[in-house]
């Protein structure tokens, strides 16, 4: 079953068209990586997807639904979470709070007790059960992407949007996130990841998905993306470039 | 039921309990009375304030408006349509709450120091409308006959009974505070005061969330409003809208704690006292609007999270105790 339908979906700032007739569907259970360059547009399309954004044309279908330009907070009731790419932890609250919060206004639209203790078991499943009475303030930046991470999965999403977090980790931390993102999935949470990262983010996809100045370039599995020489000349450049330069050298 | 009888709850109402039998034991009752009236009526206000200041994180800065609308309302139906004080103080919640959600409409879109400014701007600008409706008294205002208190046995009745409402009043604004405080609507509100964009994306429907934190706060005020202008006798739109009593509430609240059930009911309590011991000493009488200033500027500067924020961030254990 498609989860997912982004379709023709364009968002322009003014002059700037930051999504350019973006179209892809995504099937229930997948992990599907979104890549690209810095400012191609990654973190607006997820913007357009759970409604920060109102897309200025195309249409976003969730589960059958049209959700083009409802608010966030009506994608979230419908089963849609994300993280920031930045850091948002609502600082003067504790981690069990915060965490909570997803509950509370997620997908169930728990009561108070029944989100304690969804908040409880998804601290244990990210690893944050001994920091839930602290401030969300005081955490470090690995945890505080594990607390986005639990605030999202607390609301029981179907699909849950990541928006690089594995930024800002070291190695320990990033095989650990590897292992939580892998069991979210066991779970049947199906993902999109924004990902810098790349062994990570080809290891961890299904399918991976390209954007290049707003434009959605290439799409397939991480080996066939990653030998697509359009992909290939995003990130390197133009990969012809270096041999000619060496075929000029020898002249 | 089980969450009346947690520390949380009990303290502040136990604060009031005793300021407020206080005159029956004091030897000058009249006079403890007016004081405690001051002080708890501070608390209350103070209170219903920190529901939008303390706990979504908006300050209004001219809440004041509420007070005198509802004054204003109720002042109105007492002496124009000659109804009994409490209905009257009903109907002067109950405007206040409509204003609130009809501006709440249009300025709970602001934040910050936008949204604060635009709450002065509404205050001065009902003061001027006030001023320009003749069936309202215009600048004079209205005045009360003497004889409208017969119908409570007198005068002196009257003013215990307007004790006694005001002393209920503030217990239920604590109710109330503490029942947000520790419900999901209040985990919502703070989410907003935290990140209201990232609360949003959780699923918080905020604009519904503020608007009704916004009647909220304001439905008390209205109805204080009423009781203290039929105990004073007379309104005018120089002291129902007066913004420098606005600002004394956040004062307290600062000093006390914003977003704690406890910290405006101590604040309240700390800074009328202060106040009233400042304006009848002989060197500080004239500057106790200085001192207040002051004040202010230490609490912001060195404990933003005021009395009783400083004690919760001490130690879990006094967190349970102090909401």
């Amino acid at each position: 079953m498609k989860i997912l339908e982004v379709k023709h979906v364009t968002k322009r700032f003014g002059g700037l068209t930051a999504v350019n007739d973006v179209t892809f569907d995504l099937e229930e259970g997948e992990i599907l990586g979104l890549i690209g360059p810095n400012g191609a547009g990654k973190t607006t399309l997820f913007n357009c997807i759970n409604g920060v954004y109102k897309p200025t044309e195309g249409q976003i279908i969730f589960r059958g639904k049209d959700i083009t330009g409802l608010p966030t907070y009506r994608s979230a009731h419908l089963g849609l979470s994300r993280t920031h790419q930045i850091v948002r932890p609502l600082n003067e609250l504790t981690v069990l709070e915060n965490a909570m919060v997803g509950a509370c206004y997620g997908r169930e639209n728990m009561n108070l007790s029944d989100a304690r203790k969804t908040a409880m078991e998804v601290l244990e499943f990210v690893g944050m059960a001994d920091k839930a009475e602290v401030l969300a303030g005081v955490l470090n930046v690995a945890q505080k992407k594990r607390l986005e991470m639990a605030r999202a999965l607390s609301a029981k999403p179907y699909l849950l949007l990541l928006d690089e977090v594995l930024a800002g980790l070291n190695t320990a931390e990033v095989t650990a996130m590897l292992d939580t993102i892998r069991d979210i999935r066991e779970q049947g949470v199906t993902i999109i990841m924004i990902e810098h990262i790349m062994h990570a983010v080809m290891n961890l996809s299904d399918r991976l998905i390209v954007l290049n100045y707003g434009s959605l370039i290439a799409e397939g599995t991480p080996e066939e993306v990653s030998q697509n020489p359009e992909v290939i000349e995003a990130y390197l450049g133009d990969p012809d470039l270096a041999a000619r330069l060496l075929e000029e050298e020898k002249v | 039921m089980k969450r009346l009888f947690k520390p949380g709850l009990l303290i502040p109402v136990a604060i009031i309990v005793v300021l407020a039998i206080w005159p029956l034991f004091s030897g000058n009752s009249a006079s403890t009375r007016e004081a405690m009236f001051t002080l708890i009526m501070s608390m209350a206000l103070a209170s219903s304030l920190n529901i939008i200041l303390g706990y979504t994180g908006y300050v209004s800065f001219g809440h004041i408006v509420f007070f005198g609308i509802g004054g204003y309302a109720g002042f109105w139906a007492i002496t124009r349509l000659g109804w009994h004080i409490l209905p009257a103080a009903l109907l002067g919640g109950l405007v206040a709450a409509l204003i609130a959600w009809l501006l709440g409409l249009a300025v709970l879109r602001l934040r910050g120091a936008y949204f604060a400014l635009a709450t002065i701007g509404i205050l001065e600008a009902m003061k001027a409308l006030v001023i320009n409706l003749d069936f309202l008294g215009g600048p004079v205002g209205m005045e009360m006959h003497f004889s409208e208190y017969k119908r409570y046995g007198g005068p002196m009745q009257s003013l215990w009974m307007v004790y006694w409402s005001m002393v209920f009043l503030a217990i239920l604004v604590v109710v109330v505070s503490y029942f947000v405080k520790t419900s999901k609507f209040g985990l919502g509100l703070m989410a907003i005061r935290e990140d209201e964009d990232a609360a949003e994306v959780m699923g918080v429907i905020t604009p519904r969330a503020k608007t009704w934190a916004y009647v909220l706060s304001a439905v008390f005020p209205g109805i204080i409003g009423v009781l203290f202008f039929f105990k004073n006798g007379n309104i005018e739109p120089g002291d129902a809208f007066r913004l420098h009593f606005s600002i004394e509430w956040i004062v307290m609240i600062m000093l006390g704690g914003a977003g704690t059930v406890l910290g405006p009911v101590l604040g309240g309590g700390i800074y009328q006292w202060l106040r009233k011991t400042l304006l009848t000493s002989p060197i500080f009488k004239d500057y106790q609007l200085v001192v207040a200033g002051v004040m202010l500027l230490i609490i912001v500067l060195f404990v933003p999270t005021g009395i009783i924020g400083w004690i919760r961030t001490r130690s879990a254990k006094l967190r349970r105790v102090f909401e």
